[in-house]
């Protein structure tokens, strides 16, 4: 049994994957490893507090893309599925255990030993089951999942969504309550899979890439960008310097439009009117501004692989400054309301993640950095940010309150970040042609919600293999351990809090 | 000590006048006051792109609710069903729900390329297509996502219908 080797061994992380045949992979080559080295890492990686960022397959191998934080680099690795079976992470790293059940459903890969084996995408809904195959069966003959049952008799179930809210993302959240308490919280998504992957699979990238701008719309950009960099890794190139300076343009209004509607959302539902007007206002000033500059409100599809799909219109980066300043003078007064008692005395204490969790769980963003986690992918592991350096702030107190005003202090250095960027304009050509070659990549961009990771596998010139990493992931293992001892009332505010998405998981 | 003053009693009101009002509030009723329709969205599938445009119709800046037009938390309550997203199948019973569950009479508005064909989704095994092949659509609004300003232009021809 592969599973014996499951036991903590002495020794460390890196001897292991050192251990492992390397495939080339830019720019951090892939070990593949035995399944006993495979369950050995997993262990490793909790005593040595290397981070799981993402875990997912495809028809040969299951791979999963760890970081190292004290050599600062990024360690993807990877184990064969021998007769449909790898040996399963959870048991040593639970936040794996979505990856797990999403594996099962698209490739029918069984995580050995895994710690929970029920669906998780597939609803019994679809005309064919594990859709990602080499051969996928033609019935679809899964059961509908079915959530844990609750622990006591007498307990009151509180089931909200799929439809959930005014206007929001279909997830499915069950509540169990001791009164107006919440004792217990578990999550189902799946609901929005639209096969994503199957139809990128097989297309080139700049036909792809329509689909990785679409996996969720208000980290459309960085979705894009992570892609469109893995692309050009797996392709030996890089993008012109000046398409590279507008995609961080991109990105950081992207980040301050993300982060004003966050702010506003949560303002509605605390009830507080000023904030969730001004942001609404400010946010809704800089959607036109991008599309007077880009063409699109959202900058779908306007980052590309191989560069940007189209210059910067005349005029745009002064409209886009405009805008951006308009925002800087309205963001102390923004700041000062979260000050205030009404807003303050609410959000203060509210969803609390300690930081412990918030590390094992790998959770980024501003939920991490407001848990004390130092991690932000602009930092090291995407392009371009290097000579802009981004001021990073954390905070320790993990709750609401704290979310928001990182919130505040992000926006207010992605405004400093746009300047800088205007400011180094290269001149030049916004895009190269991809070569038909074949390879393999990864990269990293930091969305509104934490850092965003794309891999895939490029067989002359066409995707073989992808996967894109929402911060999601780690999300919303997060919220189930948040809610509990919550006030039921304040489930709908702590889950704006968190930002919880749902298309960008559910590919 | 003088009597205790009282008002005069009085005879019915006038039938005919009252006649008259009552055929002139009827034929002004419907346009004057039938001009706020309740809308509840229904997500089945979407990407959030069609929600985040959805959303800026409430800022001040679009103030959807001078229209007379407000999102409700319930199908129940709705007069119109604005649904976003390509159709997976793992929300057509939901939405065929959300429709069973909204009162007569009723519209349907598909936001959205997704949501009118299927967009860019369009053959995948996860996606049926358009909302039209679960529910019958009255209004589509097509566009990846929309601007605020043409879903706003939808619902308010909707509401000039519905006036009528």
């Amino acid at each position: 049994m592969t599973l014996d080797a499951a036991r903590p061994n002495s020794r460390s992380a890196s001897d292991i994957v050192r251990d492992g045949d390397v495939e080339l992979c830019r720019p951090w080559s892939r070990s593949i490893l035995s399944h006993a080295g495979w369950s050995a890492l997993a262990h490793a990686s909790i005593a040595e507090s290397w981070t799981l960022l993402a875990h997912w397959a495809d028809t040969m191998q299951a791979h999963a893309l760890f970081q190292n934080p004290k050599a600062l680099t990024i360690v993807p690795v990877s184990t064969p599925v021998a007769a449909g079976r790898y040996p399963a992470l959870s048991q040593a790293l639970p936040g794996t255990v979505l990856y797990e059940r999403m594996i099962h459903d698209l490739w029918g890969h069984v995580a050995e030993g895994g710690t929970d084996a029920r669906p998780w995408l597939d609803h019994g809904h679809w005309p064919q089951s594990r859709p990602m195959a080499i051969r996928p069966e033609q019935d679809g003959t899964a059961e509908p999942p079915i959530l844990s049952a609750a622990d006591q008799q007498s307990a009151m179930l509180l089931p909200l969504g799929p439809l959930w809210g005014l206007v929001d993302e279909a997830a499915h959240l069950r509540l169990t309550l001791n009164g107006a308490v919440i004792e217990h919280a578990e999550a189902l998504l799946g609901f929005t899979h639209k096969g994503t992957l199957t139809l990128m699979r097989g297309k080139s990238p700049r036909t792809a890439a329509r689909f990785a701008a679409r996996l969720s719309a208000d980290a459309t950009v960085a979705h894009s960008v992570a892609f469109a960099q893995a692309t050009e890794s797996a392709s030996d190139v890089t993008a012109p310097p000046r398409a590279a300076a507008l995609r961080i343009v991109m990105m950081e209004i992207e980040r301050v439009a993300g982060h004003l509607d966050n702010l506003a959302e949560v303002a509605r539902l605390a009830e507080a009117q000023l904030v969730w007007t001004r942001c609404g206002m400010l946010r809704e000033n800089l959607l036109r501004t991008s599309d007077a500059a880009f063409g699109h409100r959202l900058m779908m599809d306007c980052v590309v692989p191989g560069g940007v799909a189209v210059d910067i219109a005349e005029g745009g980066a002064e409209a886009v400054l405009r805008a951006l300043g308009a925002v800087a003078s309205g963001l102390e007064s923004i700041r000062r309301l979260h000050e205030r008692p009404a807003l303050s005395s609410i959000l203060s204490g509210l969803g609390r993640a300690p930081a412990a969790l918030t590390a094992a769980l790998g959770v980024g963003g501003t939920v991490g950095r407001a848990s004390g986690r130092a991690f932000d992918g602009r930092m090291v592991f995407s392009a371009g940010y290097g000579a802009l350096s981004p001021r990073l702030a954390i905070r320790s107190e993990g709750d609401a309150l704290a979310r928001q005003h990182l919130r505040i202090f992000e926006i207010g250095e992605s405004l400093r970040l746009v300047a800088a960027a205007f400011d180094a304009l290269p001149d030049g050509p916004v895009s190269v042609v991809l070569p038909q070659v074949s390879g393999e990549g990864i990269a990293c961009a930091e969305s509104i919600r934490g850092d965003v990771w794309h891999w895939l596998r490029l067989d002359h010139g066409q995707i073989a293999a992808v996967f894109p990493r929402d911060p999601g992931w780690a999300l919303w293992p997060l919220a189930e351990r948040v809610l509990p001892n919550a006030q039921a009332a304040d489930a709908a505010l702590i889950r704006a809090s968190l930002a919880l998405p749902a298309s960008g998981m559910d590919l | 000590m003088t009597a205790t003053p009282r008002s005069e009693p009085v005879g019915a009101a006038d039938p005919e006048t009252t006649e008259s009002l009552r055929a002139r509030l009827e034929a002004a009723a419907q346009t004057r006051l039938g001009r706020s329709l309740a809308i509840r969205h229904v997500n089945t599938g979407s990407c959030n792109g069609c929600e985040l445009e959805m959303r800026a119709l409430s800022n001040v800046l679009y103030d959807l609710e001078r229209f007379g037009l407000r999102f409700v938390a319930s199908p129940r309550h709705a007069d119109v069903l604005l649904v976003t997203g390509p159709l997976t199948r793992n929300l057509k019973m939901a939405l065929e729900q959300a429709w069973d569950a909204t009162p007569d009479p009723k519209w349907v508005v598909a936001v959205g390329d997704c949501a009118v064909d299927g967009g860019v989704f369009k053959g995948s095994y996860a996606v049926l297509g358009g909302t039209g092949l679960a529910i019958p659509v009255d209004l589509t609004i097509g566009g990846c996502p929309p601007p605020p300003a043409r879903i706003l232009a939808g619902l308010r021809s909707l509401l000039e219908a519905n006036a009528t």
